[in-house]
């Protein structure tokens, strides 16, 4: 389990997380939404120990994130941020097998490689693995980033904004592979996601963030309603039920 | 494979270069003049190395190809400890103070810098690579200035001994102190050691680097402590050329096309050492020393950038 313990980050005089304090459940998927600016990503970058907090602590699996060593952190936690701009000549192979780095420390293994390709083969990119970064679409590039941060094969996978630059067929995909990843290998998945539809559809749980405060949290039944909505984002939004799932119409 | 051939290629002709320089038109006084071409040699090879891997470490860390260590101001520190020398001590200190002393000195006040510049950014609020670059950039300029302001206050004959000191030159090397920087050189190589696993890791930019668990501010400090010896050692063989590492090291990136260090460090080296040793055989037999190795790799490397701004506009 993750526990964030009243953390708060300030930039300058603002405080940009300001005293959040949220468990995240095992083995589910928990979705940050909220408004530009509402500190998301940063609370997601103070979990996975990017930057420091001011205050507060985090816990993972019980233990104090600033008193573990980086190292074994990085086989229990992967983070994958938003931008990911390389001048690097790297294909997608040697960027996925980078994901074995804190087992390996760069000699890699029968283990690694057995990783590697599963990886590899999780984010449908066979056909593309000898590619280079730099030939490659921004939905192509996210995969192999996305599926560097499967290979590091972590019992919790933060992912900021994963389906930037993505068209609808990508984003799907890889919302129907963090559902597998948490329904059959038991992975915690946080991710950072504009799209509510996305966070209603393929979330568990969702953490409502306005102004670095939690504004609401719950269930996707408890958050995905006109009210809380409202209260997060100040638009009125109608909710629509299609095929069993809620799905928010905010278009006026 | 092909990796491996071609730097076995360039360990080849690196060895061709070496021996063209030692043995081309020996003469007859081979006895007098094998031991001293040996010792030019010797620095050329400890000098292009070092400056080699010195590029390489600080570009990686930098994540940025086009810079070299001389930004963050550590040659600009050494003209200003030697001219300071001279302008407290008079030229005499230069020419009769122990060489060896004069090496720790500079290595002392660069490896000083280089801390001192890394605590300021670490105490910051936001931790900025380019930060420490504009740092070190305001900070190289006021140490030039600082020499400058210097410089013309002094005697005009204590002012040539300086100038010797302000380009790099292999025609005067200071031999004397080869034992001692060879021995900082091999040390600084053991131990980077330690650090040569993360460095393909760490070209990776700093947020993967953490997340996949380097301990990014130990390593990078380390590593800037590494460079700012390297540098020392290289500035105190033959003066300031840093611009030689921006050229080699663009040199193996465009050969070789890899990420991984542990070919890019031994095939900037080898360039290194090859643009050095072979332009110094131009020097001395080609153009009789009436011109600067400096000058010469300055050309070369100005027309290879065309070369390469161009290329890249066609691509």
């Amino acid at each position: 389990m993750v526990e964030v313990n009243s953390v708060s980050k300030l930039y300058g005089l603002k405080a940009v997380v300001d005293d959040v304090s949220v468990n995240i459940q095992k083995g589910k998927i928990t979705s940050f939404i909220g408004p530009n600016g509402a500190g998301k990503s940063t609370l997601l970058s103070i979990i996975s120990r990017l930057i420091s907090a001011d205050t507060g602590e985090v816990l993972i699996d019980g233990q104090k994130i600033n008193e573990t060593k980086s190292r074994d952190l990085a086989q229990k936690i992967a983070i994958l941020k938003q931008s990911n701009q390389l001048s690097l000549r790297l294909s997608i192979r040697d960027l996925v097998a980078f994901g074995r780095f804190p087992y390996s420390q760069g000699k890699l293994t029968k283990e690694d490689h057995k990783h590697i390709e599963e990886a590899i083969r999780y984010m449908e990119l066979e056909d593309l693995q000898n590619n280079y970064l730099d030939q490659l679409s921004g939905g192509q590039r996210q995969r192999a980033f996305i599926a560097m941060t499967l290979a590091q094969d972590t019992e919790y996978i933060l992912l900021d904004e994963p389906l930037n630059n993505l068209d609808m067929k990508h984003s799907v995909q890889i919302m129907k592979v963090l559902r597998r990843l948490a329904d059959e290998l038991g992975k915690t998945v946080l991710i950072v996601i504009h799209d509510i539809n996305f966070a209603s559809v393929y979330s568990d749980y969702i953490v409502a963030l306005k102004d670095g405060k939690i504004e609401a949290q719950g269930t996707v039944n408890e958050i995905i309603t006109s009210l809380t909505l409202k209260q997060i984002y100040g638009m009125d939004m109608s909710i629509q039920e299609i095929n069993n799932q809620k799905i928010c119409v905010y278009f006026s | 494979m092909r990796e491996k051939s071609k730097l076995l290629f360039l360990l080849c002709l690196a060895v061709a270069v070496v021996a063209g320089y030692m043995f081309i038109e020996l003469g007859p006084n081979w006895d007098y003049a094998l031991p001293r071409r040996a010792e030019k040699i010797a620095v050329m090879v400890l000098t292009g190395t070092v400056i080699a891997v010195a590029t390489v470490l600080f570009q990686t860390v930098t994540n940025n190809r086009i810079l070299t260590p001389s930004i963050i101001g550590l040659d600009s520190l050494y003209m200003l400890v030697q001219t300071a020398l001279v302008f407290f001590l008079g030229s005499t200190s230069l020419t009769v103070m122990n060489k060896q002393l004069n090496f720790g000195l500079s290595l002392v006040f660069m490896v000083a810098f280089a801390l001192v510049l890394y605590k300021t950014l670490f105490r910051r609020e936001v931790q900025n690579i380019y930060f420490l670059l504009l740092l070190g950039l305001i900070f190289g300029t006021f140490f030039g200035s600082l020499t400058s302001f210097m410089q013309v206050m002094i005697d005009p004959n204590e002012f040539q001994i300086i100038q010797d000191r302000m380009f790099a030159s292999f025609n005067n090397v200071q031999t004397e102190v080869l034992v001692a920087s060879s021995i900082v050189a091999a040390a600084i190589f053991l131990y980077l050691i330690k650090f040569i696993n993360y460095l393909d890791v760490l070209s990776l930019g700093k947020e993967t680097a953490i997340n996949l668990g380097v301990d990014y501010d130990y390593t990078v400090k380390r590593l800037l402590v590494i460079v700012a010896v390297l540098i020392s050692v290289a500035t105190a063989l033959v003066g300031p050329i840093t611009f030689l590492g921006l050229l080699v090291v663009n040199v193996a990136y465009e050969m070789f096309r890899t990420f991984k260090h542990s070919i890019l460090l031994p095939a900037s080296a080898l360039v290194s050492v090859i643009a050095l040793a072979g332009g110094q055989i131009l020097v001395e037999h080609v153009f009789s020393f009436s011109t600067q190795l400096s000058v010469i790799i300055n050309f070369v490397g100005g027309v290879y950038f065309i070369y390469l701004l161009v290329k890249e506009n066609r691509a």
